[in-house]
């Protein structure tokens, strides 16, 4: 039977990060998995809503997650790590504060009965992915790689209770699967720059650079993540990057679910790897 | 029962975000680990401290902070706080008050606040965030030109900026949906 | 005709400011029965004690009620005072209007109308108290103590050298505990072992300490006085009696590559093994886990070269069964060593090491000879970081108290680091400098200002690890929390002080109370401070909390001079609140029909069954007996009787029927 899932796209997706909507989509495909994107979905307010308007940083993910809920969703899979992380804190929020609930209900003039369940994209992999990746696969990823979680992804951990703060360690173990060789490293989880990337893009040189060089210096061949923001600063910006380090790095930035698509024999369009500004020179 | 003086900032934050500022004894592990820690000219601890003075002057110094602004809600702080105080909603609710009563910092309402402004009333035109309408609302806010110039033909070469806002069909939900909140919020 | 005086106590203004005392006091005036009543700032004082004196004469009183404070508290008090004016005191009884009521309720008249409730149920109560007498038990004059660190040690050889006898178990193979391990000890720098050896061995020959060690408590009942005491000597697989303590059994061991938990795991042991070279008694043990023979049924090499054929592998564990008066705790503390802080790659690093690991490596009998190297490549570090309160004072990590040792012992790294390499350079991420003891706060200035240990007032995010040096990220909070990052070459964890494995369960079998981090619970945080909620159960040393070696062997004679006390008579006094079964004369009329159910659930062991006999020696029948000397008066018995034929002694089912009703019917 084909297994069938709710899916939130976000805007990175359709735009700057058209490559990662493209890998996550053949993946599921490749899977069996039927996605079905939430009717009429509207942008989570992301980085910025919250800092200026706490009811619109709620309302946005709430009226998602009714249109989400009117579809008959059950379970949603969030690819982008920054809205998962707004999405799942307004839904905890939302269902622990009646009030807040009510608030926000009638700014978006919908209502929420029931908390859904979503999925991180590395939980949708440990799901859906991995338990049938024995039979799919077609090649390894043979190569050292950098996983770099991002600040969102295991975050917050309370509301989260997925893997652990510190050090984590559910990418590496899908690298794992894979057949990559994950390396220790300590940036794991140090923040990119994230929401700054475009009004101080000269921290992005600092913050992103730190990461990129750390992971160059041990060795990886690439770096793997599972955000569109830490993709954007850490593939898009390199040209800062690299001004702001003083020295040239190639290191490509792969998404999880391109390295996973690579394996289970997806083309190079299917998963996007083209779209890049830093080559990818693997396979 | 509390015995805290009427109309201090950091009871507003507890009244707000029900973060308790102090149950912070200034460790400065939020410091320590903080990313853009070193950009800042107040650290988080520092934030937290100056929120326990309940002093009208700090508390106004707080609030047109370019810290506030810089924050950028990793939540590496609260992960590693003793006393998991939630930084981060903090930072929100200083950035919303500091807006409001219409101090932000000069430095960050050029660049940060402009864009995080772009960046809604891109969504509350189209329900969805187009990238290229942003970018150049925020640069005739920032009225920084030359920024990233020579990035926009590579990325239009890959696909990555599309040429068509895509747009959500019920926008008058959305346009409401910012109307009530405005009115609302702080 | 009962003639009862209701003493109403202000406690200050604990009571006072949230209920009218003297409208408790004028209404109760007016209880039917009650001839006197007065209220006071302080009943417990001397002048108000004196008060309850001079009633008791001048109104004649059959019976007082102290609405005041808990029982727990003052009862003994009062009663006391009643008996001096001549009055039984067990018709004393105290309404608790403190703790149930004026601390828990804002000030309001049904405050005050509950404070009344309470006095008036304890008025008809104790109307219907009748006089009892305390009983008498013996006292057994030999002392358990639970391990054998320098509090186990103190309190054995004080109890001992008061002229008792005092059985020492100790869990590992030797006695000493932590401070064994210990290079230099604050705030003097005197060597941990040369003061504290000298000691081991006392307690070793001293006539009166019989000690077990490799031994672990396993069961325990009785009371007060009276303790029957179980113990486990596990099998050492060496007669001890035949060996010599040469040593060259440890010699030929194949199994080498053994972690040694007295060295903390920075050097290998054999698996017939001696702790440490001071080891007392300087006898080996066989670590049956890693010995090759037990594990793989071949070997024995040990037992060929022992000259006094003391190997012994089919040596079995012992049960010894003792008889005791009282039972020290004093099974100390173990500090974390686990990888509770992935931030800071302890276990994920080699050379970030917690406290006591430093200790070892500073100290002149342990792996490096007291020199300071690194434990990845033996390497001297040029700088290391030293991080106090790594768990401690953290609420997200389970431990909010302060484990008090670190700030000093972290002072004393710093400095023995300075002293031993001089060109080596300490620093110390800190929060507080907490120094409060005698010449303390000397020592970590001396650090500091002598010394040259940089200390940096932040707490540190993370450490990792980048071409063979440990980067440390802290903050310095003193300059607006300006990050720092340290290149250390090696990293000291004042990881948090917490409650020994096992603790939990010893504190079940014993019946002690335990706090929510497994540290025994003393009686009285102030004024009981090692004596435990169970009579004749005493607490020495860090087992209770956090304690360095002054307090912890303060603590110990504490709780030795508790015991000696107790074996100062021959006899013990107790409460006479016991279980009893109605006996009404001709025996034949008790209403105890013998089924023997509260023999069943005594927990005390304290029920028999008993028959009675006519003048023919014939069974006519059979009651329930209960021995006053083992009962605990917790009145499960009373519950279980189908036939009401038990009534505890001071809360008698009428008392208590009394009592409730006198509240329902107002």
């Amino acid at each position: 039977m084909k297994k069938k899932l709710g899916f939130y796209p976000g805007c990175s997706l359709e735009g700057t990060s058209r490559e990662y909507s493209e890998s996550v989509i053949s993946l599921a495909k490749r899977f069996d998995i039927e996605l079905e994107a939430v009717p009429d979905w509207n942008c989570c307010g992301a980085s910025s809503a919250h800092n200026l308007n706490k009811i619109l940083s709620l309302a946005l993910p709430a009226r998602i997650l009714a249109q989400a809920e009117k579809a008959g969703i059950k379970e949603i899979l969030v690819p982008c790590a920054a809205c998962s992380n707004r999405l799942i804190t307004t839904q905890h929020e939302l269902f622990e504060e009646p009030e807040l609930k009510k608030e926000v209900e009638e700014t978006t003039g919908m209502s929420l009965s029931a908390p859904i369940r979503i999925l991180n994209v590395i939980q949708f992999i440990q799901e859906y992915i991995v338990p049938e990746l024995p039979n799919k696969k077609v090649n390894a990823f043979d190569k050292k790689v950098a996983c770099y979680y991002g600040c969102l992804l295991v975050r917050p951990h309370d509301i989260l209770q997925f893997d652990r703060l510190e050090d984590p360690q559910s990418m590496d173990e899908i690298m794992k699967t894979s057949g990559a060789e994950p390396i220790d490293w300590p940036f794991k989880t140090e923040c990119c720059g994230a929401g700054l990337s475009l009004s101080r893009s000269d921290l992005i040189g600092k913050l992103s650079g730190k990461i990129v060089n750390e992971a160059t210096e041990r060795g990886a061949e690439a770096i793997i993540v599972a955000c569109p923001m830490c993709h954007a600063n850490l593939d898009m910006r390199r040209p800062v990057i690299n001004k702001y380090m003083g020295k040239k790095l190639n290191i490509p930035v792969l998404y999880i679910t391109q390295v996973i698509g690579m394996v289970c024999g997806l083309s190079p369009k299917d998963t996007g790897i083209k779209r890049h500004l830093v080559k990818v020179n693997i396979n | 029962m509390s015995y805290r003086p009427n109309n201090s900032l950091s009871e507003e934050v507890l009244e707000h975000t029900k973060v308790n500022s102090a149950g912070c004894y200034q460790c400065g592990k939020c410091s320590a680990g903080c990313p853009l820690a070193e950009e800042m000219d107040y650290t988080s601890s520092m934030v937290m401290r100056m929120l326990q003075t309940e002093d009208k002057a700090i508390e106004k110094e707080l609030l047109k902070s370019q810290s506030i602004w810089l924050c950028s809600s990793c939540e590496m702080c609260i992960s590693r706080c003793p006393m998991s105080i939630d930084i981060p909603k903090v930072m929100d609710y200083l950035r919303q008050k500091s807006v409001k009563e219409g101090l932000q910092n000069k430095t960050a309402d050029k660049n940060i606040v402009a864009f995080h402004r772009s960046f809604l009333d891109m969504i509350q035109l189209t329900g969805r965030s187009y990238e290229p309408g942003m970018i150049m609302d925020y640069k005739l806010r920032s009225k920084d030109f030359f920024q990233d110039l020579t990035m926009a033909p590579k990325m239009f070469s890959r696909g990555k900026l599309p040429i068509f806002p895509e747009s959500v069909k019920n926008r008058k939900n959305i346009q409401d949906i910012f109307k009530k909140s405005k009115k609302e919020s702080i | 005709m009962a003639r009862i005086g209701v003493f109403v106590c202000h406690c200050g203004e604990n009571i006072s400011a949230t209920v009218d005392c003297e409208n408790v006091s004028e209404r109760a005036a007016k209880l039917p029965g009650v001839v006197y009543s007065t209220d006071y700032k302080y009943m417990c004082s001397d002048p108000g004690q004196s008060k309850i004196k001079e009633a008791i004469i001048e109104h004649k009183l059959t019976g007082v009620v102290v609405s005041a404070c808990s029982p727990r508290m003052h009862e003994p008090t009062f009663r006391k005072a009643c008996a001096e004016a001549g009055l039984n005191p067990y018709l004393c009884e105290m309404a608790n209007i403190r703790e149930q009521c004026s601390w828990v309720h804002e000030k309001s008249e049904t405050t005050t109308n509950k404070a009344f409730d309470l006095v008036r149920m304890l008025v008809e109560k104790v109307k219907n108290n009748h006089p009892l007498e305390s009983i008498k038990v013996p006292v057994n004059k030999t002392a358990v103590v639970v391990g054998g660190g320098v509090a186990g040690i103190q309190t054995s050889l004080d109890i001992a050298n008061a002229g008792h006898k005092v059985i020492l178990v100790e869990r590992e193979p030797s006695i000493g505990g932590h401070m064994s391990q210990l290079s230099e000890t604050f705030p003097t720098l005197d060597c941990s072992q040369c003061i504290l050896t000298p000691r081991m061995v006392e307690v070793a020959q001293h006539p009166n300490i019989t000690l077990y060690t490799y031994s672990e408590l396993e069961h325990t009942d009785g009371f007060i006085g009276n303790f029957n005491v179980r113990i486990r000597r596990k099998a050492r697989s060496i007669n001890e009696k035949l060996c010599t303590g040469c040593g060259l059994c440890c010699t030929k061991c194949p199994a080498k590559k053994i972690e040694s938990e007295f060295e903390q795991g920075l050097a290998y042991r054999t698996a017939i093994y001696v702790p440490f070279p001071q080891a007392v008694p300087n006898k080996p043990v066989i670590d049956r886990v890693n010995c090759r023979y037990f594990q793989t049924g071949k070997c024995k090499v040990c037992q060929k070269l022992c000259p006094t054929g003391a190997v012994d592998f089919e040596q079995k564990d012992e049960i010894i069964e003792v008889k005791a008066g009282a039972i020290v705790l004093a099974t100390g503390f173990e500090v974390k060593n686990t990888d509770f802080f992935p931030e800071y790659g302890f276990g994920k690093y080699k050379d970030v090491i917690n406290g006591l690991q430093f200790e070892r490596l500073a100290s002149a009998s342990g792996p490096t000879q007291g020199e300071i190297r690194r434990p990845s490549d033996g390497k001297i570090p040029e700088k290391i970081v030293f991080v106090a309160c790594a768990g401690s004072r953290d609420v997200a990590k389970g431990i909010p108290y302060c484990s008090k040792i670190c700030c000093m012992y972290t002072a004393k790294h710093a400095m023995l680091y300075k002293h031993k390499v001089h060109e080596g350079t300490p620093y110390v991420f800190y929060m507080d400098i907490r120094a409060a003891g005698k010449n303390y706060d000397e020592f970590t200035r001396r650090a500091i200002e002598e010394d040259g240990a940089k200390y940096i007032r932040g707490r540190v995010a993370n450490i990792y690890e980048k071409n063979g040096k440990l980067i440390v990220k802290g903050a310095d909070t003193l300059m607006n929390g300006r990050p720092v990052e340290i290149d250390a070459d090696m990293v000291v964890l004042a990881t948090a002080a917490v409650s020994c494995e096992g603790s939990e369960s010893l504190a079940q079998k014993l019946h002690v109370s335990y706090d929510s981090y497994k540290f025994f619970a003393e009686a009285h945080p102030k004024l009981k401070p090692v004596e435990t909620n169970t009579a004749g159960i005493y607490l020495a040393g860090a087992c209770q909390a956090p304690k360095d070696i002054p307090e912890s062997v303060a603590a110990a004679s504490g709780a030795a001079a508790k015991v000696i006390c107790l074996f100062a008579g021959s006899e013990l006094t107790r409460e006479p609140i016991v279980a009893k079964v109605n006996r009404m004369p001709p025996p034949i009329f008790s209403t105890c029909m013998g089924c023997g159910m509260c023999k069943e659930v005594c927990p005390y062991q304290a029920i028999d069954k008993e028959e009675i006999k006519n003048r023919n020696g014939e069974t006519i029948k059979t009651i329930a007996k209960i021995n006053p000397g083992l009962c605990q008066g917790c009145g499960i018995c009373v519950s279980f009787c189908k036939s009401k034929s038990i009534d505890l002694e001071g809360y008698s089912n009428k008392q208590v029927y009394e009592e409730v009703l006198a509240l329902l019917n107002s």
